[in-house]
């Protein structure tokens, strides 16, 4: 009789939630998702080949620089002179502080150099001159 | 008999795959998803004030000039090099001397893409040691 009760017992992993949960998965990743996008100054960037990548995206500050000029840190349109101020402040708050010059393709070289030499005032000598990557023609 | 046989079959969508179409989406998102990863060319650039005394032979000037030509300086003369030619001429120089420094100067009217563009041949060409000259006012 005990014997018989038992057989009838079949172990079975419950799989009809499996769907809902991993649904709930993918609503998860989707809603948390943020795209970090600035959108401060339209910058298109220029294109090369030998391109590094930046490790991690704490470390960096990104520098916008827009085909008329303008200078843009973290969303603010900010004075040339007023550059190494801001990115001085942002440096000792994090040493290890890589600049993301992210210059449009068609800005004047002499802004980027203005920036630039702002930059070595404040002894943020890290620079990465962001690029897309080049595409084979 | 037909008709027996009919209303035995339970009619019921069959969700067992269900979970594998979910999963196969999570996963197709998690590969489809690209974080848009900082990438550029890397330079450290001087501190300010700090210059160091070079032996001429060691140094080559690149210029570029407003209207986006590039040419070597050497012993006051100009000699114009097309951008194609660019890489090629920069790999003779270093095969010549290894310590070899390129200097590059570029005119405040040159557009940043030509720059970006220059400094991509200067490290495709294996030029490690590149110093950016500031332009004259």
């Amino acid at each position: 009789m005990k014997f018989a009760r038992k057989a009838k017992v079949v172990s079975v992993i419950p799989t009809a939630s499996m769907a809902d949960i991993s649904f709930l998965l993918l609503v998860f990743f989707m809603v948390s998702t943020v795209f970090v996008r600035y959108r401060g100054v339209p910058v298109e960037l220029p294109q090369a080949e030998k391109i590094e990548k930046l490790q991690s995206r704490r470390n960096v500050l990104q520098v916008w620089v827009s085909s008329e000029g303008v200078v843009n840190i973290e969303d603010r349109n900010i004075p040339l002179s007023e550059v190494g101020k801001l990115v001085h402040k942002y440096l000792t708050a994090n040493p290890r502080l890589i600049i993301s010059l992210r210059g449009d393709k068609d800005s004047e070289f002499g802004v980027i150099s203005d920036v630039m030499e702002e930059l070595r005032k404040v002894e943020a000598l890290r620079v990465n001159f962001s690029t897309k990557r080049e595409l084979d023609e | 008999m037909i008709g027996r046989r009919q209303s035995r079959v339970a009619p019921e969508i069959p969700t067992a795959s269900m979970a594998d179409i979910a999963f196969l989406l999570i996963v197709f998102f998690l590969v489809t998803t690209t974080m848009n990863q900082d990438k550029g060319l890397s330079l450290h650039l001087p501190p300010v004030g700090e210059t160091k005394e070079i032996r001429e032979k060691n140094i080559l000037n690149v210029w570029i000039n407003a209207r986006d030509q590039v040419a070597f300086f050497e012993n006051d003369q100009l000699t114009p090099v097309p951008f194609a030619e660019l890489k090629g001429r920069i790999e003779g120089r270093l095969q010549e001397n290894e310590n070899l420094i390129v200097s590059l100067k570029t005119e405040r009217g040159a557009t940043y893409r030509t720059f970006v563009d220059v400094l991509d041949e200067l490290k495709l060409a294996g030029a490690t040691k590149i110093s950016i000259a500031n332009p004259e006012e």
